[in-house]
């Protein structure tokens, strides 16, 4: 029995790719088994490959796998793209409509199944996704119940009649499969999953589930990939709770229209990609001087420009940390687990209103819509946290007004929201005084500038530098960000194989940066290699920059639009340890 | 009750004296106090221009945003509170050149907010150069040749974009100004008031006196029906948009505050967010 193992589905865009994917691994979480998902699609709705890879584990994983165990393919294509990922002796389930061929030199057994016919015969070729999923899910002999009941929720509200129809293609799928394999594949045959119960949700989905939760209430969007699925959340969601999501007609009336709500008092949030947040730079700044609480979400993809709108990248990062022009305090936060994703987003909000600053919650595309399981998530670690929020505050004298931009100890001013009496002040993007009234005066710009610039000295966020480090004095210490954690993991089980003592360590504040909290792993390390998905290692010129030990940092990028493999992760390190550089992926 | 002058303060505006703005500012302030209005049930959001710094002299809650997105930040005010009165306000170029587009798209959205648009054919700010409300061949600092650009009709897009109120005044007919602000803020959806205030500073030709033999009062056609659409489209096209008055008005379609499903009437801001185990329970388990 084996205890992970890699499937596939692969075939043209609108296709029923996603919904035997999701049908699949349903079925598979109800098992208990730890799932991990990629989807590769283009930006193309209808037509173009496109597929998606499950890892299925007995153990938690955060990481595609660099092969494969079974293929199911809708088309050649999806055969000759993906084949060289099958590993010797791997599985291709495909549809005999096309006379699916191996190509050359790729060890594996076909299994021809009539889908588009059989599908055909029950009424449309729409239900070839089941014949197709049927099929697979019956060579690894795993118990078909469970299977259908996954049918049975996709379809249900489509009525009794499709349901049974769809039941009945993944019978005949697997009927036929099992009859030409001779039964389940002894090879693919999984230990059993430990039977909990987790979540199998997608990084925009845990946001979303978070900010509700962190009682935002209003958010302000326009549609991007790979943001949009927060604010489709959220629509479902929010008017139940009584608030709404408001489609804008640009990210610009997006976040401006988030600080106007968040100033009245309404945890308010916006979400969007590069070119979404480069034109909301000039609002951050507003925020920044109107000591304004504002959460952005910025999912990361490939850039610049429209790029790789649809690919993984971390190239943000400077946009994210200098973004805006003049100098403001602001927090970058970057979720490196699904679970992270949800409590992320609980800390944003409350630090958002704590510090009074603007709070950038940045994920990327990986994170964002990689679907994977998450450890049941906590409902006591929720507590919204408003910082110096007041209310009933005494009546105003005469002509005076509320000291919004007061100076105190921490730099952070009490702050009232519009419909208290006691409370009228103003506030203005120009310099200004503690009532908000613009001011040009030197003494009170300085004074100023360092009140809103020192409220972040010394904060840390939780787990803001997250150490796994058994060693020591580690031959490597491996850094990463965001969503490369688990295959960093993986590629460490095969160095420790190998006798390479490596450290680990996710930077998950990347703004402030971290300096004091970083320092002792570097110190410690023989050699450190930062891994990104960028080209011009923006990570490891952050942590030169602030933390020092430049001569013994290395990096490993990738910019090719694709996710860090595991293989690429050893390969590199390897190569450190055996030359002292490394080769670009 | 608050009087008109629980809502001044002792700033001393930095306008050019003479400058139309004053006007308007006044006419605010009175129809702020003439609603029934206390100056903390009232947000006056601005943007960026000489007219943008209205909202500091107002006695209420002031925000004074950036260029061109006073509406977007109202937007947000009034949707996380809805029983505030917000009224938006900034120049001709904040709210019809960089705003432009946030201006077509309050109007379709149609929250309950009053837009004040101080138009004194300039950018006055930045020291007099060519705004879209400038007329062809208006000579600026950036337009020494006089403007080779057609004239934008704020008021012709707002009709077309689907505005339910829509009104233009002058800023030296204080009385008719202070009653339009009075009915836009009365009315339950997005205002537009656009004001001639002319610049006394940049602006030479379109001068107080070429406003008062320029401009017609609506006034003077006791048919005028302001709810018809199209006698109003007729009426700013024959006039080529230099009429004042109350020019259409629609009370049938609904804010969208009230359209939002689930919207209540309480400030969403005064409501409770802390959720429940249950409802969290029930969140969660759509991901088993
Ligand atoms: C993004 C941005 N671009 C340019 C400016 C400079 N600027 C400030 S006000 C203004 C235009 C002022 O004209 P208008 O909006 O008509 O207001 P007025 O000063 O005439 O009242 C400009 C271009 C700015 N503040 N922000
Ligand atoms: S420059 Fe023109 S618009 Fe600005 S304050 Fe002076 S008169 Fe008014």
């Amino acid at each position: 029995m084996i205890s992970q193992l890699s499937w596939k589905i692969g075939g043209q865009q609108g296709e029923g790719v996603e919904s035997t994917d999701r049908i699949f691994s349903t079925a598979l979480n109800r098992l208990g088994y730890y799932l991990y998902g990629y989807r590769h699609f283009s930006s193309r709705i209808k037509g173009g490959h496109t597929n998606n890879k499950i890892r299925i584990s007995t153990h938690p994983i955060r990481a595609i796998s660099d092969d494969l165990d079974i293929l199911v393919a809708f088309d050649q294509e999806s055969i000759d793209l993906n084949a060289k990922e099958l590993r010797s002796g791997g599985v291709i389930v495909a549809d005999a409509k096309f006379n699916p061929t191996i190509p050359d030199g790729i060890d594996a057994r076909l299994f021809a199944v009539p889908i588009t016919a059989m599908a055909e015969e029950l009424g449309t070729s729409l239900m070839k996704n089941m014949v197709a999923s049927g099929a697979s899910w019956a060579l690894l002999g795993l118990p078909l119940e469970v299977f259908n009941k996954a049918v049975e929720e996709e379809f249900g509200r489509k009525g009794a009649a499709i349901v049974e129809k769809n039941i009945e293609a993944v019978k005949r799928g697997a009927e036929f499969v099992l009859e030409q394999a001779g039964g389940p594949l002894d090879e693919f045959k999984l230990e059993p999953a430990d039977g909990k119960q987790k979540l199998f949700m997608i990084g925009n989905e845990a946001i979303g589930l978070g900010s509700i939760a962190a009682g935002c209430r209003l958010m302000s969007a326009y549609p991007i990939t790979p943001a949009s699925e927060i604010m489709e959340y959220l629509i479902k969601k929010l008017p139940k709770f009584g608030g709404t999501v408001v489609q804008t007609e640009d990210e610009i009336a997006a976040v401006t229209m988030a600080i106007g709500a968040n100033y009245a008092g309404v945890r308010t949030m916006t979400a969007s990609a590069g070119p979404g947040l480069a034109l909301m730079m000039e609002a951050i700044g507003l925020a920044g001087m109107t000591e304004t609480p504002l959460v952005i979400v910025n999912t990361q993809r490939g850039g610049p420009s429209t790029g790789l709108p649809t690919k993984q990248e971390q190239s943000d990062l400077n946009a994210m940390v200098y973004g805006t022009h003049g100098e403001i305090p602001k927090i970058v936060i970057a979720p490196a687990t699904i679970e992270d994703c949800f409590y992320d987003t609980l800390e944003s909000f409350n630090l958002a209103e704590q510090y009074q600053v603007p709070v950038i919650l940045m994920t990327d595309l990986q994170l964002s819509l990689g679907k994977q399981s998450c450890e049941p998530l906590d409902y006591s670690k929720i507590d919204i946290k408003r910082g110096k929020l007041v209310t009933d505050v005494p009546a105003l004298e005469g002509q005076s007004l509320f000291k919004r931009y007061e100076f105190t100890e921490d730099g952070v001013s009490p702050r009232v929201l519009p419909g208290e009496k006691g409370g009228l002040h103003h506030v203005t993007g120009v310099e200004h005084d503690e009532v908000g009234r613009p001011s040009e005066n030197s003494v009170n710009r300085r004074q100023m500038m360092d009140k809103r610039l020192n409220k972040l000295n010394d904060m840390y966020i939780r787990d803001a530098v997250r150490a796994d480090a058994p060693h020591e004095n580690p031959d490597l210490l491996i850094i990463g960000m965001g969503s490369t954690g688990g295959t960093i993991d993986q590629a460490r089980q095969t160095l420790a194989g190998e006798g390479v003592a490596t450290n680990h360590v996710t930077i998950r504040q990347i703004h402030p940066f971290p300096t004091k909290l970083l320092k002792p792993y570097l110190q410690n390390a023989k050699k450190v290699i930062v891994i990104e998905n960028n080209a011009t290692a923006q990570l490891a010129s952050q942590i030169k920059m602030n933390a020092g030990f430049a001569e013994k940092i290395e990096s490993l990028l990738k910019y090719d639009g694709n996710p860090f493999l595991p293989s690429d992760v050893h390969k590199a390190c390897k190569e450190l340890i055996k030359d002292g550089h490394v080769q670009r992926v | 009750m608050a009087t008109f002058k629980e809502f001044r303060n002792n700033v001393k505006p930095n306008w050019c004296p003479g400058c139309g703005d004053f006007s308007i500012q006044a006419a605010i302030q009175r129809a702020a106090a003439n609603v029934g209005l206390e100056p903390e049930q009232l947000a006056v959001v601005s943007g960026i221009g000489c007219s943008g710094r209205i909202s500091g002299y107002i006695n209420a809650y002031g925000f004074h945003g950036i260029h061109g997105r006073a509406l977007p930040i109202a937007q947000g005010v009034k949707l996380a509170n809805r029983e505030l009165t917000v009224i938006a306000s900034g120049g001709d170029g904040d709210g019809f050149a960089i705003g432009m587009g946030h201006t077509v798209h309050a109007i379709r959205r149609n929250l309950n907010l009053t837009y004040i648009v101080m138009d004194n054919q300039i950018y006055g700010l930045t020291k007099g150069q060519t705004s879209p409300r400038s007329a062809e061949g208006f000579k600026t600092k950036s337009t020494p040749e006089g403007s080779i650009e057609s004239t934008l009709s704020p008021l012709e897009i707002a009709m077309s974009a689907g505005a339910t109120f829509v009104a233009q005044s002058f800023s030296s007919d204080l009385k008719q100004l202070t009653s339009l602000i009075e009915q836009g803020i009365k009315h339950e959806g997005f205002s537009l008031i656009n004001v001639f205030s002319p610049c006394v500073t940049f602006n030479k030709i379109n001068t107080y006196d070429w406003f008062k033999e320029n401009i017609v009062n609506l006034e003077q056609f006791p048919d005028y029906d302001p709810t018809n659409r199209v006698a109003a489209m007729n009426k700013i096209m024959e006039t080529n948009g230099m009429l004042t008055g109350l020019i259409y008005q629609n009370t049938a379609r609904k804010s969208y505050e009230d359209l939002v499903a689930g919207f209540k009437q309480e400030g969403l801001a005064k409501q409770n967010v802390k959720i429940t185990q249950d409802e969290f329970d029930k969140l969660v388990a759509e991901f088993k």
